[in-house]
């Protein structure tokens, strides 16, 4: 229902949630809501960017986020240009900024970027005419993932406001946990961060979150709980001891789930390790919408690039 | 400002078009009556109850919203376009669609809904039904079913007001 909220979108990128308003990440999610029923019509495209292209860098593997990014631009019936670190110039040793530029003479519209260091898309931003959106960088934000799981939470409880919502895992590698955080204390949850401590990051007094090295002593209180995957390849030296040992303090077991709250949301960012963070049944259990976050992330992306793409076209 | 239609001649304007309608379209026929958001999904709502005896109560109706087919997205503009849902939960192929709109002016809004309706199906026959036709079309279009038809000029606005959404019943000109 539109509350007659005068709430302008004016944002020709998304670089991350930290810095949005309450207001405009509602926005976004009320726009996604118009996109939420493509994935059900006979004919998915909507003309809306139609002449538009929109080029996919990533500079890091994906395979989720980077096709629903690809299926979201499709869908708006954009062109896409898929790019690569490995099949591209910058294997020669061309910057960043020089390969942007080089892609924009051809006529891009929104650059999508995924990049290994934080803050490449704000530099990037900042060189370029063409919108850009922030589809991971290092370990600072993931927003479009932060935006897709309050969405889902929404869709299930119509608000967040004074909701309990639980992320475990490993923090300190999460630009997931960041965009969470920021999204969802911004609509009015409380956070709990759950996890060892070698996996916290080291600024979470800053954080607006509580901390909580035990899910045991919060799992029943928990509205949602966000189960982070274990990101083997960013972890150095030896966080937790033993794989077998983590997975019993904080992996999500059914026996875990019997002490939660029935109507307790599972969530999960992808990929999953099954058996390690989260069991089976779990994941595929009914209180989880792990699948749901995927369709819609769909939903969100093409809200994201229909925002910036006609942010770009306001007069003042 | 000058008053178009007030509370009852908007009612009984509206019963002037579910008679057009009544005397045109056989009561048998398969009809999805659509508003085109926002003012048009209200208008639409009061002409299916204007209507629901004579179509035996088989009127299927759904909403439509038109944003993402606008023919101005790639144009300069001040105002950010609100995207809402589109709510039409049937196929429309083979039915008779009566598309309902408040106002038609440009009819380009027409011309976007009717993009927007052959991408979820094809209709057999798709009609306009509309409250006010006040002129100046710029593409050719026109409404089948007019509520009433005045010629107003282009440097003025033609609201319609409508309780659910305004608190009143109403339908000025508003001159800028």
């Amino acid at each position: 229902m539109s509350k007659s909220k005068k709430i302008q979108w004016t944002r020709k990128h998304l670089i991350g949630l930290s810095d949005l308003s309450r207001e405009e990440i509602e926005f976004i999610l009320d726009t996604a809501k118009g996109f939420e029923e493509f994935s059900t019509r006979s004919i998915k495209k909507v003309p809306t960017l139609r002449g538009k292209v929109i080029v996919n860098m990533f500079f890091e593997d994906s395979t989720r986020t980077r096709n629903s990014f690809t299926l979201a631009a499709s869908r708006l019936s954009a062109d896409v240009i898929e790019f690569t670190k490995k099949s591209s110039s910058v294997s020669k040793g061309e910057t960043l900024i020089d390969t942007a530029r080089n892609l924009e003479a051809m006529g891009i519209d929104i650059v999508v970027i995924r990049h290994s260091a934080g803050g490449a898309p704000k530099l990037l931003s900042r060189s370029i005419n063409a919108c850009v959106v922030n589809a991971g960088d290092g370990f600072h934000e993931h927003p479009t993932q932060g935006l897709l799981d309050v969405y889902t939470i929404r869709q299930v409880r119509g608000s967040l406001d004074g909701l309990k919502i639980g992320i475990v895992g490993d923090i300190a590698h999460s630009r997931v946990a960041r965009s969470d955080i920021y999204a969802m204390t911004k609509l009015g949850a409380e956070v709990t961060l759950i996890g060892p401590p070698t996996l916290m990051p080291a600024s979470v007094r800053d954080l607006p979150v509580k901390v909580s090295y035990s899910l045991d002593d919060v799992i029943e209180e928990l509205d949602v709980i966000n189960m982070l995957r274990i990101q083997f390849e960013r972890l150095g030296g030896n966080p937790f001891p033993s794989v077998r040992e983590y997975s019993h303090y904080f992996g999500l077991t059914v026996d875990r789930m019997k002490r939660a709250k029935p109507d307790i949301i599972v969530m999960h960012p992808g990929p999953m390790n099954r058996g390690l963070e989260i069991e089976s049944e779990v994941a595929d259990g009914p209180n989880s919408v792990i699948l749901e976050q995927v369709a819609n992330g769909l939903a969100v992306r093409m809200a994201v690039l229909f925002l910036v793409n006609q942010a770009s076209t306001l007069t003042s | 400002m000058e008053i178009l239609l007030n509370s009852k001649q908007i009612h009984d304007t509206i019963c002037t078009i579910a008679e057009q309608i009544k005397s045109d379209i056989p009561a048998d026929t398969d009809i999805a009556i659509i508003g085109i958001r926002s003012r048009g999904e209200i208008l639409a709502q009061r002409l299916e109850s204007a209507l629901e005896n004579h179509f035996f109560g088989r009127i299927l109706s759904g909403t439509l919203d038109i944003t993402l087919y606008r023919d101005d997205l790639n144009e300069p503009k001040s105002t950010q376009p609100i995207v809402r849902s589109t709510e039409i939960d049937f196929d429309i192929t083979d039915k008779l669609v009566l598309l309902v709109d408040d106002v038609l002016y440009t009819g380009r809004s027409v011309r976007a809904a009717m993009d927007a309706l052959t991408d979820l199906g094809r209709p057999r026959l798709m009609r306009l039904a509309v409250l006010v036709d006040r002129g100046h079309h710029e593409y050719p279009i026109c409404a089948d079913y007019v509520g009433i038809k005045k010629d107003v000029d282009e440097s003025t606005l033609v609201q319609v007001h409508f309780t659910e959404t305004d608190h009143e019943d109403r339908v000025f000109i508003k001159h800028e």
